[in-house]
């Protein structure tokens, strides 16, 4: 069995996923995204950067830290029907905050409320149409990068002049997300496959709570209405590997607020005794057993 | 232990035994992100800037 995993380099993640594997008797070889070169108009015959044929590969693990990258090598990996988790299907849709929340529409999942916009005084009614506050994010992006909270008109005007007149074009897409009054605290939970794994409260006195911004991780309970939740956003984008960014509401309700395709993890292992990279080798390994395509 | 220098402030750098290649770590002394080029010789590197659609 033949597994490589794509990566930018090795965060603590990649470091206990290639232990998980070795533990499994599989030892994956390790390409970097900057060593990539496709003749895009060839197929799964070329060489990867390993040295191996890439129709060789019973599973490609995409974890490269840079989005673009492993979208792209996902796109041409499918194409040439290679194996990979997460497909480039679902990696696509996690990736945009917009298709996230449309395919999470589609599937009837909830979700705080969401409008688009492409100038700034259509982005300034879609802001006074959710209320205030709202919140202003881009349609790309992770860890909390130039997401927004909008107070005011005040600062509604300042932040759209701002991303018109010093944002390049991908900032003059206004994604608008209802602000969700959540304690202080958001929960990220896991799911391989059809199963949450666990999950994590995320505390923070700041109202975005991502781990990497300072929010403190510490156990939270899979219960069976976050486990429903969490299981539909899953198969709303495809399913795969996947870290869901869920808000309690006031009313006592949990919402998707947005779902990560190349979860970071480092931190939830030790609060939920989980061995994370163990169930996500295991879920990997099982989809190429059951001779599961991307 | 091995060790090599950091490229941004020459302080020794100690890397842990189960060190790999293109793993980051941190200079103990200036806090630079580093990466492990090769492991033998050691080698090290500043990492690359974060970039925009870095993320998870």
């Amino acid at each position: 069995m033949r597994v490589a995993i794509l990566l930018t380099h090795i965060r603590p993640e990649e470091k206990l996923l290639i232990t998980a594997f070795e533990a499994h008797g599989i030892s994956p070889d390790i390409i970097l995204d900057r060593d990539f070169q496709f003749d895009l108009l060839g197929d799964s015959s070329q060489r990867a950067p390993s040295g191996v044929v890439w129709a060789d590969y019973d599973l490609v693990l995409e974890r490269c830290i840079s989005t673009s990258r492993g979208l792209y090598a996902l796109s041409i990996l499918n194409q040439w029907g290679i194996h990979t988790l997460n497909s480039y299907h679902t990696a696509s849709i996690c990736a945009d905050k917009i298709q996230t929340t449309l395919a999470l529409a589609r599937a009837g999942v909830p979700q705080p409320r969401a409008r688009l916009a492409f100038d700034e005084a259509h982005a300034l009614e879609a802001i006074e149409a959710l209320g205030y506050p709202a919140v202003l994010k881009p349609a790309t992006g992770s860890w909390g990068r130039l997401v927004s909270r909008v107070n005011d008109r005040d600062s509604a005007e300042a932040l759209l002049e701002h991303r018109q007149v010093l944002g390049d074009y991908t900032y003059h897409t206004y994604y608008v997300q209802e602000f969700v009054h959540k304690p202080s605290r958001d929960i990220r939970a896991f799911v391989v496959g059809d199963a949450t794994i666990c999950a994590i409260y995320r505390t923070s006195p700041h109202w975005i709570t991502n781990t990497a911004r300072g929010g403190q991780a510490s156990n939270c309970p899979v219960t069976p209405e976050l486990n429903d939740l969490c299981i539909a956003a899953a198969r709303a984008v495809g399913g795969g590997i996947l870290a869901m960014d869920v808000f309690e509401t006031p009313e006592g309700g949990l919402v998707i607020n947005e779902i990560n395709h190349t979860m970071e993890f480092k931190n939830s292992s030790a609060p939920t005794g989980v061995n994370i990279a163990d169930e996500v080798v295991r879920y990997a390994l099982s989809t190429i057993t059951e001779g599961a395509l991307a | 232990m091995n060790t090599s220098t950091c490229p941004v402030c020459e302080a020794t750098v100690s890397i842990p035994a189960d060190a790999m290649q293109n793993e980051l770590i941190a200079c103990a002394d200036c806090g630079s992100e580093l990466e492990i080029i090769s492991l033998s010789p050691l080698t090290l590197d500043v990492a690359p800037d974060v970039e925009e659609d870095w993320g998870e």
